[in-house]
């Protein structure tokens, strides 16, 4: 049978799985009521008087970091712990298809929250006339950065059959892949690395990345920096499903 | 329909089946026996691809469940240890997944979900959640995926532990009404049970075959013919509750 015929039936599985638990309805009430929390209080929303969503996006990333891991620290964790690993990898399911599934479903389900903050984008056309174009980018490079979260967070609980364990490492590892192009972590490495492995650190980093394309640009390198991320979690997740065989 | 040969599997220093060879061929019930730990369900879990073995080969219909995991998958229907199945999911659900892996689309897998259901006797909870279930329905779900698709091979492990004695004799005559075109393996440690439904016995301790043939040759090996004392005379007792003469 075909990969995406495979991909497909585990997608749906585990899509469903969400709106069978009230898992999806706490995660989406708390992540609409964090993001609009963020922007009003924190960010000053209506103070600034600017008819944009730069403040609410500006958040995204800070809010991923805890609110993403979130949703990826089950996806193998929980198969682990429960045993249905073992019904599903003895189902002629190739490893990838299963990986993929898993993934894009928490991908769909991640873009649906964040298309419910919809009444944010209202607001501002509401109150002004912004640049829907920017804006659109802006939700693009969300849900693409929400991905690398995702595949970084997957990876993590592949690696564990505890969720807290999987929840807590994966925080800690979106952490450094937000801040790596910050001038905290830059300081650190520049007094003694060579000049092209702190350029590497700090192309790493998602903010940097997110930045640029919210700024309304989607530029290549920015979508081929996430897309490659997340091939590459996805990858090492396959094949640490796959090193557990032989364990 | 099975060859296994050579088989060994090792968990780190620790060696669960050392050396198992065995063919199984269409119309046979074999069943597997031992003690706890001595590697009846590690040499399932290989069969059925979910551990790789460390020495030795397992071919399935003809394919290598190695070089043709997922060509050996889908000619298996597996029950592992503790029936695991998504319990956030109704059976209807789950099997309706299990179908879509299996490749069966629309009126086949309705024809095939309706004869599982029916030879499970599952009608009365198909819309209840698995997790709701009594364990001996649990247990039934995973018998009705593990035939869905009518595999020529079934393996299933402990297919009867915590049912009740009218669901065990249902679950017996199953398995006796659809072994005439399979080859089937069960592992129980209800000696009764080999006798009830299974052609041949293979008993095996410390991860090596210790005795391999039908029920009643393995009866005449004992001068009281009976399992009990077959199994104890060729089984190592566990450690920690044989009872030291005199103490």
């Amino acid at each position: 049978m075909s990969f995406w015929i495979l991909t497909n039936a585990v997608f749906r599985r585990e899509f469903a799985g969400y709106f069978a638990t009230p898992v999806a309805y706490v995660f989406i009430v708390i992540f609409l009521l964090s993001m609009g929390a963020f922007t009003f209080y924190f960010g000053q929303f209506f103070q600034s008087g600017r008819a944009e969503l730069d403040v609410f996006f500006g958040f995204h990333p800070w809010l991923y970091l805890f609110l993403i891991p979130a949703i990826s620290m089950r996806l193998w964790a929980e198969e682990q712990k429960s045993g249905t690993i073992e019904l599903l990898m003895t189902l002629p399911v190739p490893v990838t298809a299963a990986v993929t599934g898993k993934f894009l479903a928490a991908w769909v389900f991640s873009g649906i929250a964040l298309l419910l903050t919809f009444p944010m984008w209202a607001t501002v056309n509401f109150l002004g006339s912004p640049d829907n174009g920017v804006i659109l980018a802006g939700y693009f490079g969300s849900w693409l950065m929400a991905g690398g979260y995702l595949a970084i967070g997957s990876c993590i609980s592949a690696m564990t059959n505890n969720q807290v364990i999987a929840f807590v490492v994966s925080v800690v590892v979106c952490f450094m892949f937000t801040i790596s192009g910050h001038n905290i972590v830059l300081d650190f490495f520049q007094a003694w690395a060579p000049v092209f492995i702190v350029n590497a650190i700090s192309s790493f980093s998602f903010l940097t990345h997110f930045n640029a394309i919210m700024d309304g640009v989607i530029d290549l390198r920015d979508l081929v920096f996430f897309g490659s991320l997340i091939a590459l979690s996805l990858f090492i997740n396959s094949v640490v499903i796959d090193l557990k065989r032989a364990d | 329909m099975i060859i296994i040969e050579d088989l060994v599997r090792r968990f780190g220093s620790f060696t669960a089946v050392g050396g198992i060879s065995l063919r199984v061929k269409k119309g046979e019930v074999l069943g597997f026996l031992g003690p706890n730990g001595a590697g009846k369900s590690t040499t399932m879990k290989m069969i059925t691809g979910f551990l790789a073995p460390s020495e030795g080969r397992i071919s399935v219909c003809g394919h290598d469940i190695v070089e043709e995991q997922l060509e050996a998958q889908s000619v298996i229907g597996y029950l592992p240890e503790g029936a695991p199945a998504y319990p956030d999911m109704t059976p209807v659900q789950f099997l309706s997944f299990i179908a879509r892996v299996r490749g069966l689309k629309d009126e086949a897998a309705q024809k095939a979900i309706d004869l599982a259901v029916a030879r499970t006797g599952l009608q009365s909870v198909l819309g209840q959640k698995i997790e709701t279930l009594s364990k001996g329905f649990k247990r039934r779900v995973g018998l009705a995926q593990a035939i869905l698709h009518d595999p020529p091979v079934l393996i299933m492990d402990e297919p009867t532990d915590g049912l009740d004695p009218n669901q065990k004799q249902a679950v017996r005559s199953l398995i006796r009404a659809m072994s005439a075109n399979k080859a089937i393996i069960i592992s129980t440690h209800i000696l009764e049970e080999v006798d009830a439904v299974c052609s041949r016995a293979v008993i095996i301790d410390k991860g090596k075959i210790v005795a391999d043939g039908t029920p009643a040759e393995l009866l005449a090996k004992s001068p009281t013919k009976r399992f009990d004392d077959v199994f104890r005379s060729l089984t190592t007792p566990d450690a920690e509750i044989r009872v030291e003469g005199g103490q």
